[in-house]
């Protein structure tokens, strides 16, 4: 592997998928979105009076509840809503690199600019490597630096310290920072695999996507109280991701060889 | 510098368990500092032979050196050594010709990208619009950009697939001055084209390849082999009597009468022909113009591919 001919990738990947708004539409709006819709739940229920809450408090799930603690009601009722986006916060890094990796192998196909790209001395796991990154890397920072400012503005929306440490939790910060960049390796070889069959790139963003099925599974499996986001699930899903992904590397590089490329991608 | 033995490339066919032969048992060699035409038609498998001799793809049997490097175990080296404008060159056309250029000199490790791409874009005639999205370029400036792009690494040897194919004239002819002016330098071109001009102005041997190796040889030759010389003697007036005369001379191999011209076949026209205008004046033909009969390397070449 030569890092400065993976650099090189990256760089002009970047140049060239930042010049596509729609593309830098789905990096920019979908972080935005999750760091300002929970602030504006914060906001909204910051004032409530803890007996006014009561009642909805006893309608959360019951194996919610019992993780509550010391929590007052209507903290619970806040962490709670907020929990519902932790699941959001692992979609954004499963979301965003599909796009950027679907025009970047995709487009690339279709501009018939991979033949000469796999002329040059560039191996194709520097290549691989490099598009990966590109991808990989925006989504992860999207969703740390939209991480960050929610927690930062946090306390200006009116959570209370104990909200706001609850937030900034081991559970949360797995999800965050170690499931999420197993999450963008996962769709970045995905998105090849994809990319490999298809010769539109809407379509391969649209069958990446597909990979947000088993999240939604989580999302109502919290609603509905089967599931209950803590740090022994998160570690669990980081595990089963980290395979996953070894898995999926493999299967990436296998479709991401020069002559398959050349002669067997239509 | 490029020398192939038995080289053989199968592709599985559309329908499963077939199988499309593209490239069969192919050996020639190619000099240093030659320009060779590959030329064949559509579907000869010349884009499978390029590929074959760049280390894009393997071959099934055979075996082929480029620049002294082996196919098939000096992948990487030989991707270094040479340049390749592919039979449809893609661009980044969101990025400026020089930027596309800049991306290929660095993954090509060369020293200096900026300075290495200013002195192509300048050589080629694009400095002035370097800065401007290849994307807006016109056919012939792509091409040219993508030739450029070929040479950054200054490659010894360059394959061109193609390379004023789906050009209007102007632009072809833009392209052709452009490889001209890199025959000059003294680099070896592999250049694939099914413009027979093309491959008679610019190369110094011609092979003629579909899916086998037809024959290669110099323009020159390839005419003569299926010809011989020909000349012809514009007459005012052609009598027939003077045709079997002129058949009987000696070093002639056959006369023939089109029109008021006498077509003379020989081997050695600097020779004989002063012999055949003698005889023709001294029997009192009206001597207008004498001139050697060439064929157009097409013919040539339909010739030896419609019987490959
Ligand atoms: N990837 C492939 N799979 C199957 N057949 C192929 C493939 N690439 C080329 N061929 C076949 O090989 C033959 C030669 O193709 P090609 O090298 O592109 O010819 P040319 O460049 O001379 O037009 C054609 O019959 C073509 O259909
Ligand atoms: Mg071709």
């Amino acid at each position: 592997m030569n890092l400065h001919r993976i650099r090189t990738i990256v760089d002009k990947e970047w140049a060239e998928v930042f010049k596509n708004q729609l593309v830098i539409w789905t990096v920019a709006a979908l972080p935005l979105l999750f760091t300002l819709l929970p602030l504006g739940i914060l906001f909204a229920t910051r004032s409530v009076t803890p007996d006014a809450m009561s009642g909805d408090v006893t309608d959360l799930p019951k194996s919610f509840l019992n993780a509550c603690g010391a929590l007052a009601p209507y903290e619970c009722f806040q962490v709670y809503l907020i929990n519902q986006f932790l699941v959001l916060y692992m979609m954004m890094p499963l979301i965003i690199p599909t796009s950027i990796a679907a025009y970047s192998i995709v487009g690339e196909k279709t501009t018939r600019s991979l033949e000469p790209l796999l002329a040059t001395p560039v191996t194709t796991e520097e290549l691989l490597a490099g598009k990966g990154l590109a991808a990989a890397l925006p989504a992860i920072g999207a969703t740390w630096g939209a991480f960050l400012l929610f927690v930062a503005l946090a306390p200006l929306a009116g959570a209370t310290p104990t909200v706001v440490s609850r937030i900034f939790s081991p559970t949360w910060i797995v999800a965050v920072f170690v499931i999420g960049p197993l999450m963008a390796i996962l769709a970045v070889n995905f998105a090849v695999m994809v990319s490999s069959r298809v010769t539109d790139p809407r379509t391969a963003e649209q069958l990446s996507g597909l990979l947000i099925v088993p999240i939604m599974g989580l999302i109502f499996g919290q609603i509905a109280g089967v599931i209950v986001i803590n740090l022994p699930l998160m570690l669990g899903v980081a595990v089963t991701l980290a395979a996953l992904d070894i898995g999926a590397i493999y299967l990436g590089a296998q479709v991401f060889q020069r002559e398959a490329i050349l002669t067997k991608w239509k | 510098m490029i020398q192939t033995e038995g080289l053989t490339k199968i592709f599985p066919g559309e329908v499963k368990g077939t199988t499309v032969t593209a490239v069969d048992n192919l050996s020639f060699s190619v000099e240093e500092g030659e320009v060779f035409g590959f030329l064949g038609p559509n579907g000869a498998g010349k884009t499978t032979t390029v590929r074959l001799l760049c280390a894009l793809i393997g071959p099934s049997r055979g075996e082929a050196r480029v620049n002294g490097l082996t196919i098939g175990r000096d992948d990487q080296a030989i991707r270094q050594s040479v340049g390749i404008l592919t039979e449809t060159p893609g661009m980044y056309d969101r990025l400026s010709a020089e930027k596309n250029l800049i991306i290929f000199a660095k993954l090509y490790g060369v020293p200096d990208p900026a300075a290495r791409a200013a002195h192509y874009l300048k050589m080629l005639g694009l400095w002035d619009r370097r800065l401007d999205a290849a994307g807006s370029f016109s056919k012939g400036m792509r091409q040219k950009l993508a030739i450029a792009r070929a040479l950054l690494h200054e490659p010894k040897v360059l394959f061109l697939d193609e390379p004023t194919s789906g050009l209007d004239p102007e632009a072809a002819r833009l392209v052709r001055d452009a490889i001209e002016s890199l025959k000059g330098e003294g680099r070896t071109i592999f250049l694939c084209t099914h413009n027979l001009d093309e491959a008679d102005r610019l190369c110094d041997r011609i092979a003629i390849f579909k899916t086998r190796l037809v024959t290669v040889d110099t323009p020159a030759n390839l005419r003569q082999r299926l010809y011989g010389r020909q000349v012809v003697f514009h007459l005012a007036r052609l009598e027939p009597a003077w045709v079997t005369a002129v058949a009987g001379l000696p070093g002639v191999r056959a006369a023939e009468a089109v029109d008021h011209r006498l077509v003379v076949r020989v081997d050695d026209p600097e020779t004989v022909n002063p012999a055949i205008v003698r005889h023709l004046v001294a029997a009192g033909a009206d001597l207008r113009f004498v001139g050697e009969l060439r064929h157009s390397l097409e013919d040539v070449y339909l010739q030896l591919i419609n019987h490959a």
